[in-house]
């Protein structure tokens, strides 16, 4: 289901700065957006959606915003325009985020969604709309397939590994 | 067609002769930058990636900044695998407490960027060094992690907005001001996933230490890094600094690339600037702020932290006490800085004023500790985010603001124009 927020939600909201030097992830998630939502990360069902507005995970460059919301549960997070930085770490760690601003203007808390990422397709299954987001450029997909940048520096490691012998 | 400033330094790094904005490319590093928030985890994961050494040992910077002298245990244990890592990688730049400061006025104070480069850090601000003609960004720590096993990462060639000032701002006006006003005009997405280039007439009257004001709150309005053209003033502060040959032949855009924007600002006439709550782009000029009573007043961070900054507060300061019910938090931003605020008697004019300071650290900018603030108090902050609970309880109000007009906010007791103290 959809957790919905409005624009501009920023690292500090995500995960406040306070707790960053928490090195348990359970400990960890249970602080992700707090300030914004009480006891948020006990409400959340592994599989939710979160639909934001514009700029979401703008701020400081932690990864741990992103992280919380996939340890919580959120797979993936569906926003009118991303931060840079927080786009970057999501796709590293392998959490989808996809830019679909009619979507966000059409969809309410608590709507159900489907999505086919590798299409780009979106369904609000409550309201029966489709939507159609810009599909993913292939070296991004190459990254996520691989299982993020961990995965893939592990490959590009091996290769080196192989050449030195 | 040519190369603005961003793509020819991207270009320069990969094996690419030319870059296009929107295209996807592996490039080489020159330095990576992790502090005690990024770099714990980045090396948790390099671990975890199977990497056995750092790509080069000399490239790799680890800097305690935000959470030291250690708040907790948690943080202790975070500095301690720092070290630990830097003694195994026998890493030529680690910097614990007491030995550097805060991450983005030590790299350029200590020479260490270089125009030209492309320098990545855990940390968002890390576009601070394009004041040097410097491509620096902010990465999170998988990055961080990979940037320091593979020494190159991937990178989406930014399309780059110019921006330019039309007259010379009065006396009153420093960097701060100027980039909050930019924040103000544009928004908090003006320039998102951009490159923030500055021609050679907007930056011919700043100083080195405004020009890194305005680099590092780039990322304010969402860009990906700024770029400023180096000048006779950034070749001068470099020699004091390095011995390293600089070449800053090609750093220009070249005539006639296709910018995305061209804003041009006039600033003759601009006031001294603040952000309100809760976003920095929330900007009024000072005539327009209207009587805010504050409780705390910090001068200080990667932003504002340096000499020229303590310099101008020291000026508004001396000789005034602040009032009873107001603290004042000094954070001189790195140890040089600190000693040499100490040389100019800057450090006595604050406490004298009845302030308090603080070790070169990130203090209570990111609100974790040394001056965080309680429910419903207000501060005036040299610092560069004003988010909600960016400096202590989520109902506290940061209001942004220059040196000068912290300074006089802090001797007024409420938030007030440097310009009424001075002349
Ligand atoms: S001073 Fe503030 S903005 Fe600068 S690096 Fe430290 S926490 Fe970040």
């Amino acid at each position: 289901m959809v957790w919905k927020f409005g624009d501009n939600i920023d690292t500090d909201q995500i995960i406040p700065a306070k707790y960053l030097s928490i090195s348990d992830p359970r400990e960890l998630g249970r602080h992700c957006m707090e300030d914004k939502r009480t006891n948020f990360a006990s409400l959340i069902s592994s599989g939710d959606f979160i639909v934001a507005g514009n700029n979401f995970g703008c701020g400081s460059s932690r990864e741990e915003a992103p992280f919380v919301l996939k340890e919580i549960g959120i797979k993936v997070i569906i926003a009118k325009s991303f931060s840079r930085i927080f786009l970057r770490n999501a796709i590293n760690i392998g959490l989808s985020v996809i830019d679909c601003a009619a979507l966000v203007d059409e969809t309410s808390e608590g709507d159900e969604l489907e999505i086919d990422l590798s299409k780009g397709k979106l369904k609000n299954i409550t309201t029966s709309q489709i939507y159609q987001s810009q599909p993913m450029s292939e070296f991004l997909l190459q990254i996520i397939n691989d299982g993020g940048l961990v995965n893939f520096v592990q490959k590009e490691l091996q290769k080196t590994r192989r050449v030195n012998k | 067609m040519g190369m603005t400033m961003a793509e020819k330094i991207l270009a320069d790094h990969s094996d690419k002769e030319e870059v296009k904005p929107g295209e996807y490319i592996f490039a080489n590093l020159d330095l990576v930058m992790g502090h005690d928030v990024s770099a714990p985890r980045a090396i948790r994961i390099f671990r975890k990636m199977g990497a056995k050494k750092v790509f080069n040992k000399d490239k790799i910077i680890l800097l305690e900044d935000h959470f030291v002298p250690n708040k907790d245990v948690n943080s202790a244990e975070s500095c301690k695998l720092m070290k630990e890592f830097a003694l195994e990688q026998e890493l030529t730049h680690y910097y614990p407490v007491g030995r550097a400061g805060i991450c983005h006025a030590f790299l350029p104070e200590s020479g260490m960027v270089l125009p030209g480069q492309l320098i990545v850090g855990g940390d968002s601000h890390t576009c601070t060094y394009g004041a040097l003609a410097a491509l620096g960004t902010g990465i999170g720590a998988t990055d961080l992690a990979a940037a320091m096993a593979l020494g190159k990462l991937w990178f989406k060639v930014p399309e780059t907005i110019k921006i330019t000032f039309k007259g010379k701002p009065s006396k009153w006006i420093t960097g701060k001001d100027l980039i909050l006003f930019i924040i103000g005009q544009i928004g908090v997405e003006g320039a998102k996933y951009k490159s923030l280039e500055f021609d050679r007439e907007a930056v011919t009257y700043l100083s080195v230490s405004d020009r890194l004001t305005i680099a590092n709150m780039a990322v304010e309005v969402g860009a990906k890094c700024c770029l400023m053209p180096p000048d006779a003033k950034i070749i001068q502060y470099l020699k004091e600094r390095t011995r390293e040959e600089i070449d800053i032949s090609f750093l220009e855009s070249d005539i006639g690339v296709n910018y995305e924007k061209v804003l041009e600002f006039d600033i003759t006439k601009i006031e001294p600037q603040v952000a309100f709550p809760y976003l920095p782009s929330n900007v009024k000029p000072i005539s327009k702020v209207g009587k805010i009573k504050i409780d705390q007043v910090v001068i200080g961070s990667c932003t504002n932290g340096r000499l020229e900054d303590l310099r101008l507060a020291a000026e508004v300061l001396k000789g005034k006490k602040v009032p009873n019910y107001l603290r004042l938090i000094i954070i001189p931003a790195t140890q040089k800085i600190y000693l040499d605020a100490l040389a100019e008697d800057l450090l006595k004019v604050f406490v004298e004023a009845g302030g308090v300071i603080n070790p070169p650290s990130c203090g209570p900018c990111p609100g974790a500790q040394m001056g965080v603030l309680a429910k419903g108090e207000k501060a005036v902050s040299t610092t560069n985010r004003n988010f909600v609970g960016r400096m202590g309880h989520k109902e506290s109000e940061i209001y942004l603001a220059s040196p000068l007009v912290a300074a006089a906010s802090a001797v007024k007791g409420y938030i007030a124009d440097p310009r009424e103290l001075l002349i």
